[in-house]
């Protein structure tokens, strides 16, 4: 029971953190709930599917399928989360001006809505995968002591909601004014991580072979697998053991998601019609 | 463009080659067998992972930097990076209270 309450707990909070950022980086925004919720409807059925195909999945690509496929969604959601954080640096000041003024709910962010409900629904497939084809194992194998497995990972589903729950309305508590620049840099890190974690997928899919080298190792202060050393992968991409190439993908991302932040949040201003002589 | 770049490697490059010596290992009854895998230091390897049982099992290793699944009745090849000399430990995440094994590094 333990072990399938920590196995469920552990995914869950890797996936509900992500969930619990983007909830706040999207606060006030109209149908923000439909968005995630629908994100996590789909990464819920997307998981059961990537479950059922595990055996397909990885005998595709000269066995290499699974690698590509975790590789490609968390490119896809990196994609998605630059989308959100470029377009937010670009409109996000304007609009708050104009709402202000309109004296209307803040609603900005809502373009990129449906790319935030992609991140939840990628990062709901692949923590739920995981935990679909252990109960699955759990379930098909019998036995006395299905039901405590079961119970625990009841028991493991709240605990990680809970955890969630608490990283979100700790978030709440940031003004205003500040929480968008917080859940930008959140989203900055985040993004950062699944780009290292894609080319780690790469690298063990036999796709990339450059800087393959360990650079550091800080397992003798924090080991990956422990539950801080879970956290801290999930939000900044911590790795115990990193090799040149994510380190390189990791910074390249940061860089490339801040300057892109910097020339559209330039232009914004410039965008608008200047007052009449 | 670097994402582009990414995206398109596979197309670009021929099918993975694998080491011409992969490492057998089964697992069976939720163990892994051999349990302790020798290779050679500052190389990379790969195991040849069959997986006897009929539930799907997760190839884990923080310090190997690994996570594959395997379906059951199924094989699947595990790609080990060049390592230092050293114990690198691993799991079957699904069933760690048997499934475990250590990659040694000579």
């Amino acid at each position: 029971m333990l072990s399938a309450l920590l196995i469920v707990f552990r995914e869950v909070i890797e996936a509900g953190l992500i969930v619990g950022i983007v909830l706040a980086a999207t606060k006030g925004v109209p149908r923000r709930d439909f968005a995630v919720g629908m994100g996590v409807g789909a990464g819920v059925l997307g998981a059961c599917l990537v479950a059922v195909f595990a055996g397909g999945l990885a005998s595709l690509f000269q066995g290499s399928g699974q690698e590509l496929f975790n590789a490609a969604i968390l490119i896809l959601a990196v994609m998605m989360l630059t989308w959100h954080n470029v377009w937010m640096a670009s409109h996000g000041r304007e609009m708050a001006r104009e709402l202000k003024a309109a004296g209307h709910e803040v609603v900005t962010g809502r373009r990129t809505l449906a790319a935030l409900g992609v991140v939840v629904g990628v990062a709901v497939l692949r923590e739920g995968s995981e935990v679909v084809l252990f109960l699955y194992g759990i379930a098909a194998q019998g036995g006395v002591s299905n039901a405590g497995l079961l119970a625990g990972g009841a028991l493991g589903l709240a605990a990680g909601a809970a955890v969630s729950a608490l990283m979100y309305f700790g978030l709440l508590t940031i003004p205003a004014g500040r929480l968008f620049q917080v859940t930008s840099g959140l989203i900055t890190l985040l993004a950062a991580g699944m780009a290292a974690q894609a080319v780690l997928f790469l690298q063990n899919g036999g796709y990339l072979d450059a800087w393959t080298g360990t650079i550091w190792d800080t397992s003798w202060l924090l080991r990956e697998d422990s539950i801080p050393g879970r956290l801290l992968h999930t939000l900044v991409g911590y790795v115990q053991a990193p090799d040149g190439a994510q380190i390189v993908a990791y910074l390249a991302t940061i860089i490339a998601i801040v300057v892109l932040m910097r020339l559209t949040g330039r232009q914004a201003p410039a965008a608008r019609p200047q007052p009449a002589e | 463009m670097k994402r582009t770049f990414f995206f398109l490697l596979p197309l670009l490059m021929p099918a993975p080659a694998f080491a011409d010596a992969a490492i057998p290992v089964t697992l069976q009854n939720h163990k892994f067998s051999p349990s302790e895998i020798h290779v050679k230091a500052n190389s990379p390897t790969v195991i040849a992972l069959t997986n006897k049982d009929a539930t799907a099992e997760e190839f884990d290793s923080s310090a190997l930097q690994v996570e594959k699944v395997v379906a059951g009745n199924s094989s699947g090849n595990v790609r080990i990076r060049a390592l230092a000399p050293g114990r690198y430990p691993f799991m079957g995440e699904y069933h760690s209270a048997t499934a475990q094994g250590v990659v040694v590094a000579k």
